[in-house]
């Protein structure tokens, strides 16, 4: 057993028992802190596959700032109230799980049955390459110029967009 | 990244709305009177920046490592959104301030949402289409929200916002099928590639979800629950903007990602689910609309059933098809903002004024509106000579040229039900008589921004040939 | 193959692991004879009265949004930084235009004072003769909102 598959291990099982946990807590807080530790295996999955940007990106941003906002969210809210919401709609449950069940089964077919796309070089020195941060930068900023600025111009109109609907007093 | 000078031109429209976006923000930060200042020069900018397009529209070009397409088909439709934009600014000068949404950032965001719509039209990359979706539609769900203390405008902006991040997630999942197959996300080696990508399960599922994303995005059927309550819920001119540039805005990236494949061995493979939503939208929407008491309701249950119209010429998968989707599209976009301006200048304070009965006898109160709305009623409805007569005529060849003669028969059929609900309000207008006696009140401004779309709903009806030529000469 | 960045994660991992495998350890072997008493919220001798869950103000939120947009931009510039001297002027320029629109974003938050928190308003000591010094106190202690 390679260094690799044991590490594949620990992460997987850490990724999917918090994701249990996640989910059949009743403390929303809980279920956030859950979560995070959830995000965080996913990152070292990601590392495992060489993908060492995107295992950074999620660790900033998911395991960061998406659940401070995440927590101040459910503090911000009554969560008695939504407790009592489900009791309404169990019917919500199901859906949830055959939607669920629907994405896995889906996976599960990429992964069993369909033939890895021409043109993608299953060399590891290659997938090395093609993770770094450098790779991601240079074609950041030669071949996806326009979508880069695009992006900054996105994360402009949020931050207008959200002062204007969340801020106390307007003027 | 530009190769000459001349890229640097073709690319101009979008740089102006960018720069404008920073100088009107500029401008909002250090002027105390920026909600004055900011609707002349989005106007402006807007008005340049479509005239402009219209001007270069002969310099087609691919700039910027393949990602965008500038001139031809793009520009005619950056001239629709800016036109459109430029219009629903002039009508939302007197209007948020009735509406209490009396801000600079108003304006900011319109141009935000414009810049979105534009790099849809324009991308040649299915990540730039992404993009430019999210700049638009994060634009409209702060739009749909401006007036927080109404509750309306707080549940429409939340169900825009839900829904809209419902239907982006399908289309980032249709994205990653499409690309963990093809193996890229440029739409030109895509197309190109289609024969040898078609046989694929995934594949096919990836673009059955980009169009399940989109048709959310263009309001057709089965993705349609969210229209009524936005449209009601939202400020009048915005929900004019989101019926008239977004919805043109979804047609032409559908229009970028699949006209390739029109005329060739692929061009009906999707043909069954275009006509099979388009037949439901226009049947739905129009039978729905005649049930409605409040005119924005109507209005979006209408504007469903023209998003059924325009499907049919994508069903039709030809080039006459797409043709008269874009001449439905600008005839459409000033025929329903015109409509959404004469409902904004009649709206009183706190969402009065839009019943149904609220329009009678506006035919004696005030006969100018009185006559734009009955007209505007008529080009909707599809009756000739005016601008949607021929939109539907268009689309509805070119379903006849591709054996779809059903589909078309279903469309008039359609078109016949719409009448009915449009016309009702003519005969409120002028047979009803109403229990005020109040003149309507309105400003210059407004008047005039619904006289300018009244006149292009004329020329387009006069002249559609030149519009179509126009068109079909870079298709 | 492990890259650098998975080394030092496994360094990591290994701390985290220190720490559950030492909490754990201690949970088993620990006597647990829980009483309502321990099981209590710790008060200070107090006890504890009403929900702990209190509202946030809605501040913490917009503070959390800001954050998270800079932080998606913040992850952007990273690869930025490593690569913009290989394509000299243009790879500035891009990254450039990339830094203002987020600093004139910045810069409005601050200028529409999102960025502040609402200080308590301190009004300045006025000693005139009339007042009595109990008045002024008074008056010292009104802390705006």
């Amino acid at each position: 057993m390679t260094l690799e598959i044991v590490l594949f291990v620990i992460f997987a099982l850490v990724c999917l028992v918090s994701g249990i946990l996640m989910v059949t807590r009743v403390n929303p807080v809980i279920s956030a802190l859950f979560l995070v530790v959830n995000f965080g295996s996913l990152a070292g999955l990601y590392l495992t596959l060489n993908a060492q940007f995107i295992a950074v990106a999620q660790v900033i941003i998911y395991a960061g700032a998406i659940m401070v906002f995440f927590l101040f969210v459910i503090m911000l809210i009554n969560p008695e109230h939504e407790k009592r919401f489900l009791e309404y709609k169990p019917q919500l449950k199901i859906f949830a799980v055959a939607i669920a069940v629907l994405v896995f089964l889906q996976i599960a077919y990429i992964i069993l049955f369909s033939k890895p796309s021409e043109g993608v070089s299953r060399e590891v020195a290659a997938s090395v390459k093609a993770g770094t941060i450098e790779q991601i930068g240079r074609e950041l900023f030669t071949k996806y110029v326009l979508p880069f600025e695009a992006v900054g111009y996105l994360l402009l109109s949020a931050a207008i967009g959200a002062l204007v609907l969340a801020k106390k007093k307007f003027k | 990244m530009l190769n000459n000078i001349q890229e640097f031109y073709n690319i101009l429209p979008l740089i102006i709305i960018g720069g404008l976006i920073l100088v009107s923000l500029i401008i909002e930060m250090y002027s105390e009177s920026s909600e004055k200042i900011l609707p002349w020069l989005s106007i402006i900018g807007f008005l340049f920046v479509g005239i402009y397009s219209l001007v270069e529209v002969g310099r087609t070009s691919i700039v910027l490592q393949n990602m965008l397409a500038t001139g031809g088909v793009v520009n005619i439709f950056w001239l629709i959104f800016n036109i459109t934009a430029a219009i629903v600014c002039l009508l939302s000068i007197n209007y948020i301030k009735k509406y209490g949404a009396y801000y600079g950032e108003y304006y900011i965001i319109i141009q935000t949402s414009v810049l979105g719509m534009m790099l849809m039209a324009g991308a040649k990359d299915l990540i730039v289409i992404f993009l430019g979706l999210e700049v638009m539609s994060i634009s409209f769900y702060v739009l749909a929200g401006f007036n927080r203390n109404r509750s309306s405008a707080n549940e429409a902006s939340l169900k825009y916002f839900l829904l809209g991040a419902f239907a982006t997630g399908f289309l980032v999942y249709g994205i990653a099928l499409i690309y963990g197959k093809a193996t890229t996300t440029s739409i030109d080696a895509i197309s190109l590639n289609f024969s040898a990508l078609s046989g694929n399960v995934l594949f096919l599922t990836g673009v059955l979800l980009f169009l399940i994303g989109f048709s959310f995005k263009i309001a057709a059927f089965p993705f349609h629950m969210w229209v009524p309550d936005v449209y009601q819920g939202s400020p009048t001119t915005v929900a004019g903007l989101f019926s008239t540039a977004g919805k043109a805005a979804g047609f032409s990236a559908l229009i970028v990602t699949f006209a390739a494949l029109f005329g060739g061995p692929h061009g009906h493979l999707f043909t069954p689910y275009l006509s099979a939503i388009a037949v439901f939208s226009m049947l739905f929407g129009s039978i729905v609309a005649i049930m409605q008491t409040d005119i924005k309701r109507m209005l979006a249950y209408s504007s469903i059933a023209h998003a059924g119209y325009m499907l049919i010429g994508l069903a039709s998968g030809n080039i006459d098809g797409v043709a008269g989707i874009i001449f439905y599209l600008a005839a459409y976009s000033f025929m329903n903002l015109a409509a959404f301006g004469i409902v904004s200048i009649l709206e009183g304070k706190e969402e009065t004024n839009l019943d149904l009965d609220s329009y009678a006898g506006l035919g004696t109160r005030s006969p100018f509106i009185a006559g734009l709305f009955a007209l505007i009623m008529f080009a909707l409805a599809g009756i000739p000579p005016f601008a949607g007569f021929f939109g539907k005529y268009y689309v509805f060849i070119a379903a006849i040229k591709s054996d779809l003669t059903w589909l078309a028969m279903v469309g008039i059929l359609s078109s016949m039900i719409s009448v009915y609900f449009y016309l009702r309000l003519v005969v409120i207008m002028y047979f009803k008589s109403s229990e005020t006696e109040d003149k309507v009140s309105y400003t210059a401004s407004e008047i005039i921004a619904v006289v300018i779309a009244v006149v292009f709903v004329i020329i387009l009806g006069l002249a559609p040939g030149s519009f179509i030529d126009l068109v079909t000469k870079f298709l | 193959m492990l890259t650098e960045f998975g080394k030092v994660f496994a360094f990591i991992l290994t701390a985290v692991m220190f720490v559950l495998i030492a909490v754990f350890a201690a949970k088993l072997i620990r006597p647990a004879r829980p009483t309502k008493e321990k099981l209590t919220t710790y008060e200070c001798g107090e006890n504890p009265e009403g929900s702990p869950w209190v509202k946030f103000n809605i501040r913490f939120y917009v503070v959390a949004l800001i954050f998270l947009i800079f932080d998606v931009e913040v992850v952007m510039l990273i690869p930025w930084a490593l690569v913009y001297q290989d394509s000299g002027m243009l790879g500035f320029l891009v990254g450039a235009i990339f830094l203002i629109l987020l600093g004139l974003g910045m810069a409005y938050e601050w200028r529409k004072g999102d960025l502040e928190w609402a200080r308590p308003k301190i009004t300045p000591l006025v000693l005139t003769k009339t007042e009595p010094p109990e008045e002024k106190q008074e008056k010292e202690l009104n802390l705006g909102e």
